[in-house]
């Protein structure tokens, strides 16, 4: 055995999305979804959602894949557009009325909008962010932003004690049954086991630091990073896309004149 | 990678807001490339010791020393990653996500160059054995693969000493002879300085060059080649609850004829047990409990013994089949045990799980013992009486007033076991009662047990243990290993 068969980053794709770094997933999340919380309008939403679908395709993600992955937001945006259909504000013809709830022309283009643009911001959230892993995203962190290694590297290290307390929680609440002391009110049961979770997590905590003391973390020596993280031209052309895509979905709303900033009311 | 030496003159140790030296007065010098077994009562301070060796916990913040520690004739957090420290819980020496990170860990802690950090890896994973990808999950490993992780990690810093802190105690016998073996192997490779703190001296003779004893205070009472400290010192360390090999059990416990049972407590019939539906471990379960009896429960990990044992106890439903208490059990109250309110199986149903400090829930020894007796409305002065007999039975009245946590692990599990008699259920359900116990403990435990059924208490056990097995195995119950693709 030799070092090339050292993993660089797990892979779980071949696709572009799948060879990004973390950091550039989440600055492109975040640059996608920014100039579309600035304005209502149908326009630049659609025109953001069709172009996310086909980087999301173009970089790896199979449609049926994508589909399935966003039904959280089949939920959502239904729901969002309910609310603006009834409380949006009226504009234009009047369709329906009884007290506060109003349904207008305004407010059913207002709709369309907020459903076109839940799944606008939502889609490169959910598929951006579920494929980070959290090793890498914690190297990018140190390596790349250049966070205090001790800070980036405890944290994740406290991350993977939080599947425990999953399991904790379970069967400490089976002790609690077999005590006797299970049959008290539900908020009050809640209460008793958050705490003693809570000192059973301190309590783990600070064995992993001995386990991580003993291991020569916090010395005084220079740390070396088993696995370089650097950006590629991946980083450089999804970081591109994003950007293009924005621009075009806002210069197709000012185009079309339905752009309608947030602040103008 | 050069052998590391390490002496110890008149040293001890009080951690901070103690009282009593954890360990005092010892004195003791360990050439380069020694093997050593470390054996002493539990609470001796084997484990300040190996900390102190280490270098971890020892600031001024954590105790005060006295006298001298010296590493190759330095203070031991002078040399960083000359030591590297294997400890007893495996899930809380996992550090990172996947298996190769966790090993390069300690490397890149230490400033290891990245292109030596990755032979160094593979280099260990090899010696410990553990062949699996270097991207494996850290998570699907097994207790004993954890261990030998833990190992891995340790080696790739390439230290001088190894230091090993009951690295067994939790694990199953196959876990305990696939850590023994890395760790053998592993040695014989490096040539390190290896001392092992381990009570059961059986797995580790073979292994070790020297085996020195201390005393509860930490002072050195014998130091030689194994098999003359085993034969010279033979009553000396079975009095401080070493496990000497082939030391036979006292006559009082001989398995007698098994009790007749007088009818059967808890049957399970055609029963199929899993934490959650749609995950089955194991199914088509029929066999009864008898009254007055003791059954251990055996099978390879993962093949849902621990699954079965919550489901008799009443603390999972069973995805089919049933669980029927007798009349005499349930005394009114439906069939099935998991229909049963909270408090309601106290005097019938009593378990005691696998991790005390899963159970725990006051603040000191007494009040823990007493939860159930208040959930039972029992009054005062009845609740003083039999928390104290519990107490004096199990040896904890000493620390009635200490907080749980601060027990070692024998009392830990000595305390949940106390807790749970004390409400006097008619059906115990123990999982795993004799993991990590000194002889002393052990011996008391399984007397204890035993007279249990004679007073008419039945018994069920999970365990690996097969002298426990012996002892109180009545009646068995072997489980198959799970189908494949079946979780746990």
């Amino acid at each position: 055995m030799t070092a090339q068969l050292a993993p660089t980053v797990v892979s779980r794709g071949t696709g572009l999305l799948y060879r990004a770094n973390p950091v550039t997933l989440v600055v492109g999340a975040i640059v996608l979804s920014v100039p579309l919380f600035l304005t209502v309008d149908w326009v630049s939403a659609l025109v953001a959602l069709v172009l996310e679908v086909l980087l999301f395709v173009a970089a790896g993600v199979p449609l049926g894949q994508l589909v399935r992955r966003s039904w959280p937001l089949a939920i959502g945006a239904p729901l969002a557009a309910l609310s603006m259909v009834l409380y949006g504000k009226p504009e234009g013809r009047e369709y329906f009325a009884f007290w506060l709830a109003h349904i207008t022309d305004g407010s059913i283009a207002l709709a369309i909008a907020i459903a076109i643009r839940v799944f606008a911001i939502g889609i490169p959230a959910i598929l951006m962010f579920s494929t980070i892993d959290p090793t890498d995203f914690a190297d990018s962190l140190a390596q790349l932003v250049r966070l205090p290694s001790n800070f980036v590297l405890g944290t994740l290290a406290g991350t993977r004690l939080v599947s425990l307390f999953l399991d904790d929680w379970r069967t400490m609440a089976m002790s609690r049954r077999a005590r006797g002391i299970a049959d008290h009110a539900a908020p009050r049961r809640f209460a008793m086991m958050a705490f003693a979770v809570l000192v059973l997590a301190i309590r783990r905590g600070s064995k992993l630091a001995t386990a991580m003391e003993a291991r020569g973390f916090g010395a005084p020596t220079q740390r070396t990073w088993a696995r370089q993280v650097s950006l590629t031209w991946v980083d450089a052309v999804l970081f591109v896309a994003c950007l293009l895509i924005v621009a075009a979905a806002t210069w197709a709303a000012v185009a079309a004149g339905t752009y309608r900033p947030v602040w103008s009311g | 990678m050069r052998p590391a030496a390490v002496e110890a003159f008149d040293w001890g140790w009080r951690y901070a807001g103690r009282l009593r030296w954890a360990i005092r007065g010892l004195t003791l010098a360990i050439e380069p490339g020694q093997r050593v077994l470390l054996v002493g009562p539990s609470g001796g301070g084997k484990s300040t010791l190996l900390q102190a060796i280490a270098g971890v916990n020892t600031g001024s913040e954590d105790g005060d020393a006295e006298g001298a520690l010296r590493l190759d004739g330095q203070l031991p957090n002078a040399g960083r990653g000359r030591v590297g420290l294997v400890l007893q819980d495996p899930d809380s020496q996992v550090i990172l996500g996947r298996v190769g990170d966790d090993v390069a860990f300690g490397c890149e802690n230490l400033g290891v160059p990245r292109a030596e950090i990755w032979p160094r890896v593979v280099a260990s994973l090899d010696a410990v054995g553990l062949d699996v990808p270097l991207a494996h999950p850290t998570a699907q490993l097994s207790g004993g693969q954890k261990q030998r992780l833990a190992l891995a990690g340790v080696l790739a810093m390439q230290p001088g000493l190894v230091l090993l802190d009951e690295p067994t105690a939790n694990l199953d016998p196959a876990g305990v002879i696939e850590v023994r073996d890395s760790v053998a192997r592993a040695i014989g490779r490096t040539g390190a300085t290896l001392i092992v703190v381990e009570h059961r001296v059986s797995v580790w003779a073979d292994l070790v060059d020297r085996i020195v004893v201390l005393d509860r205070e930490g002072a050195v009472i014998a130091d030689g080649e194994p098999v003359d400290v085993l034969s010279q010192h033979r009553d000396r360390l079975l009095d401080d609850g070493i496990w000497v090999p082939d030391a036979p059990l006292p006559a009082s416990l001989e398995l007698g004829p098994v009790p007749a049972a007088t009818g059967a407590v808890l049957a399970a019939s055609d029963l199929t047990v899993g934490r959650t539906r749609g995950n089955p471990v194991q199914t088509a379960l029929t066999f009864e409990l008898g009254q007055g009896t003791s059954t251990v429960l055996t099978g390879p990990n993962g093949s849902g013994k621990t699954t079965l044992a919550l489901t008799l106890g009443g603390l999972l439903p069973p995805l089919e089949g049933t669980v029927i208490a007798s009349e005499g059990l349930r005394a009114g109250l439906a069939a099935e045990p998991h229909r049963w309110r909270s408090k309601e199986l106290l005097t019938r149903i009593g378990t005691v799980l696998q991790e005390p400090e899963h159970q725990f829930v006051a603040s000191t020894v007494a009040d823990e013992v007493a939860i159930g007796l208040r959930a039972l409305r029992l009054s005062a002065g009845e609740v003083a009486e039999r928390v104290e007999s519990a107490l004096v039975r199990l040896r904890l009245d000493a620390l009635a007033r200490a907080n749980p946590y601060t027990l070692s692990g024998g009392e830990q599990r000595r305390l949940t076991v106390a807790s749970v008699l004390v409400t006097r259920p008619s059906l115990v359900i123990l999982d795993e009662p004799t993991f990590g116990q000194d002889r002393v403990t052990w011996l008391e435990l399984v007397t204890m047990l035993r007279e249990l059924t004679t007073e008419g208490i039945t018994l069920l056990s999970v365990s690996h243990d097969e002298t426990y097995a012996q002892v109180l195995g009545d009646h068995r119950i072997e489980l198959a290993p799970a189908p494949a693709g079946w979780v746990s």
